[in-house]
């Protein structure tokens, strides 16, 4: 399942390390985070529940940048 | 000198900060929160830091009589500490918080250092508190710019590519009443009164206008519709109030799916995207570790090897440097926004392309393969001369149109197109229509023949040959000859200025394939300049052709087929890149297709390609001359030429020139 989520990031770097963390969070099977557009497209692993994975994304992004916002 | 200078620069700052608090600040939409505290604290710290300029070391030495020895130096250097909180807090914050999450490099990290480093050595030669702070100071002008300019023309170019329509007017107990497009349902009727965007696909049931679809394909003659035509989202009306009964659901209506493609075009990252990632990630620690070996090794081999002081705090001095230098903002940020721009300044040229990584494609492309019918000519038959013909060629035409009247044929079609009345079966008796040859029949009571050249053999009536290339008609009236209509598939306008206009792109070989006979596409070919042809092909043939050509092209060039998008799907996901024309309303040539030209001028092939190589110029651009400028800071930071001072104007600088550079990638409308 694809889903989109409105982001808030300011810096791209800072955007591609969100990328990353969120690729690794678990139920995650893909991310795509889109600096430009300020979006987050993020593929759940089958059987996975959206929101609570999603809890986990936002946990693994502020870690990597403690600013970003995600519109869950 | 120095010092007179930092002094100039941090009154320009002071005003600027507070120019554009004043100015931009208050405008709606100017400044997000975050940006408008940055800006005060910007102005605050440079304030004070101007201050104290005014105050030098010796004057607070004088507050040692006061107080206790070396008071003054403390004093001073809380001061200036305050200062620095001011400024750079968040950064320190974030600093520690990266080395908490065990991510140490990145940019905070690394101004932490760099400040506090510089800090520690002023407190220890009680010199120059003023560079830390200057340094954290345009560090924070830097970002803020970044964030600002960035912010700016990421909201710019999507409200250039905003072709969302907001809201659907729907008629209830006649009044109107605006709704969310969303949910307006399959069948229901519309009403688009002029000026507004049409919101969803659907047909006319009332009115006519002219409809400005320049938000789709950057035409801006606008159409004629009436009653009856069928109309597509996102054009506008400009004349008339339209009543429309939609035949799709807003998220399936072209509106919906040209925006979707656009946003999500940037999300296909291109190799250059994905080299600077990969840069990025090496480059900050393999700076970082250069710095701490910059910092321990020259001073320890000056110790042991060369007998001469160690000099610490010139080497760490040095190291610091090379921190400030170490952040890859410049490219991380510079790179995609190139492309972002150039998507964006595409698809205000009816140019879609589906993402960055194509558009670095298609900037490598060398050989273009053409499908012909659709792209190079206009797909329909017909009447394109008349020849030989003894009475007025109106007359011929009419004969012929009536004596063709009741086959469904496309050749007939086009002689009644060609005709333009509705024939009058009346006055046409004894039609009989011999298969693969004509038809005769009886015209206002006179015999009239009309077909190829077996049926004037057929008849024994002498004809004339034609030299042109298509389908002949033979017209033979009361058994006499009466001249030809030649019937072909015509050559769009601009075909020829396109394939000429490919060739000063840089396309180095420009390849036809066609279904059609080989006289008639040599003909065509020859005539708009196309170095190859292949005729007479079957569509699993074009497939095949393709893949030949791919083999044999030279290893980087890039090889792009142009289809129609309607029958040649298979091929056009085979090539390199597949570019659909003419795909205004053709849902099946949007998803084939990784550039969709919105309209069916093929001149748009090579403005997309010359779109495509301004853009990727200016990515190469902003590559080498970040790094240049890098790395040419690094050695003179090594050789202790650069100070901190160059180093961040440096950084700075070079990202604010990339970021302007890479809007360039926007105006492309003159290409």
């Amino acid at each position: 399942m694809k889903k989109t989520y409105k982001i808030e990031v300011d810096c791209a770097n800072c955007a591609n390390l969100m990328e990353e963390a969120t690729r690794k969070t678990e139920g995650v099977a893909s991310a795509t985070v889109n600096f430009m557009t300020q979006k987050m497209i993020v593929e759940f692993a089958e059987g996975q529940d959206p929101k609570s994975v999603m809890k986990n994304v936002l946990k693994a992004c502020r870690k990597v940048e403690p600013d970003c916002e995600i519109e869950l | 000198m120095q010092e007179l200078i930092i002094d100039i620069l941090l009154a320009v700052v002071v005003l600027a900060a507070a120019g554009i608090l004043l100015f931009i600040g208050r405008r709606e939409g100017g400044m997000t929160k975050k940006q408008r505290k940055m800006m005060v604290r910007i102005l605050i710290a440079a304030a004070i830091l101007l201050g104290l300029q005014f105050a030098p070391a010796k004057l607070f030495d004088q507050l040692d009589r006061y107080l206790f020895p070396s008071a003054g130096r403390w004093i001073r250097f809380v001061c200036y500490l305050i200062d620095y909180f001011i400024i750079g807090y968040d950064i320190l914050k974030k600093a520690a918080k990266g080395i908490q999450n065990r991510r140490v490099f990145d940019e905070n990290f690394l101004m932490a250092v760099a400040t506090i480093g510089a800090m520690a050595l002023a407190i220890y030669e009680n010199g120059e508190y003023l560079e830390a702070i200057a340094v954290m100071l345009f560090y924070q002008i830097g970002e803020w710019f970044q964030s600002y300019a960035v912010g700016k023309s990421r909201r710019n170019i999507s409200s250039l590519m905003d072709i969302r329509p907001d809201y659907a007017n729907v008629e209830r107990d006649g009044a109107l009443e605006q709704v969310d497009p969303d949910e307006v349902e399959v069948g229901s009727v519309i009403v688009v009164q002029p000026g507004e965007k049409v919101p969803i696909d659907g047909v006319i049931v009332e009115g006519s206008s002219s409809l400005n679809t320049s938000a789709l394909t950057g035409e801006s003659l606008p159409r004629e519709a009436k009653t009856g035509d069928e109309v597509i989202s996102g054009c506008i009306s400009m004349t008339g109030v339209l009543k429309i009964q939609t035949t799709k659901e807003f998220g399936e209506s072209t509106v919906s799916k040209i925006l979707d493609l656009v946003e999500n075009a940037s999300s296909r990252k291109s190799r250059s995207e994905d080299f600077i990632s990969k840069f990025a990630k090496v480059y900050t620690p393999a700076v970082c570790y250069s710095a701490l070996a910059l910092a321990i090794l020259p001073p320890l081999v000056r110790i042991l090897f060369m007998g001469l002081a160690a000099n610490w705090s010139v080497w760490i001095y040095r190291a610091l440097t090379f921190l400030v230098i170490s952040c890859p903002c410049a490219l991380v940020i510079s790179i995609p926004l190139s492309f972002f721009a150039g998507i964006g300044g595409a698809s205000q040229q009816g140019i879609l392309v589906k993402g960055s990584n194509f558009l670095e494609i298609l900037s490598q492309t060398k050989t273009v393969v053409f499908d012909k019918t659709g792209t190079l000519t206009q797909g329909v038959f017909e009447v394109n001369g008349i020849h030989h013909s003894e009475m007025e060629d109106t007359k011929l035409l009419e004969y012929a149109a009536l004596a063709e009247s009741a086959s469904s044929h496309p050749i007939s079609k086009s002689l009644q197109r060609a005709y333009g009345k509705e024939p009058d079966r009346s006055r046409v008796s004894d039609i009989q229509e011999i298969s693969g040859n004509g038809v005769t029949a009886k015209v206002d009571g006179v015999e009239v023949a009309a077909g190829n050249d077996k049926l004037m053999r057929h008849l024994g009536i002498s004809y004339i040959d034609c030299h042109s290339t298509g389908t002949i008609i033979h017209v033979a009236v009361g058994g006499a000859y009466a001249g030809h209509i030649v019937i072909s598939d015509r050559v769009k306008p601009h075909a020829k200025e396109a394939i000429a206009s490919l060739k000063s792109a840089g396309v180095d070989k420009t390849v036809m394939l066609t279904g059609d006979a080989k006289k008639v596409a040599d003909q065509v070919a020859a005539s708009l300049g196309i170095h190859e042809v292949y005729s007479e092909l079957l569509p699993a043939g074009k497939v095949e052709k393709v893949e030949e050509l791919l083999r044999v092209k030279s290893g980087k060039a890039k090889l792009a087929f142009v289809g129609d998008g309607i029958n040649d799907a298979p091929v056009l996901s085979r090539a390199d890149i597949g570019i659909a024309m003419g795909a205004l309303g053709s849902d099946a040539a949007i998803e084939a297709a990784d550039i969709v030209l919105m309209d069916d001028d093929p001149l748009k092939i090579s403005k997309a390609i010359k779109i495509s190589r301004k853009c990727l110029r200016i990515v190469y651009q902003n590559i080498v001359f970040a790094l240049a400028v890098k790395f040419a800071c690094l050695a003179l930071g090594a050789v202790g030429i650069a100070n901190m001072y160059l180093a961040i104007f440096a950084d700075v600088g070079v990202m604010v020139l990339a970021v302007l550079n890479a809007i360039r990638c926007l105006f492309v409308k003159k290409l």
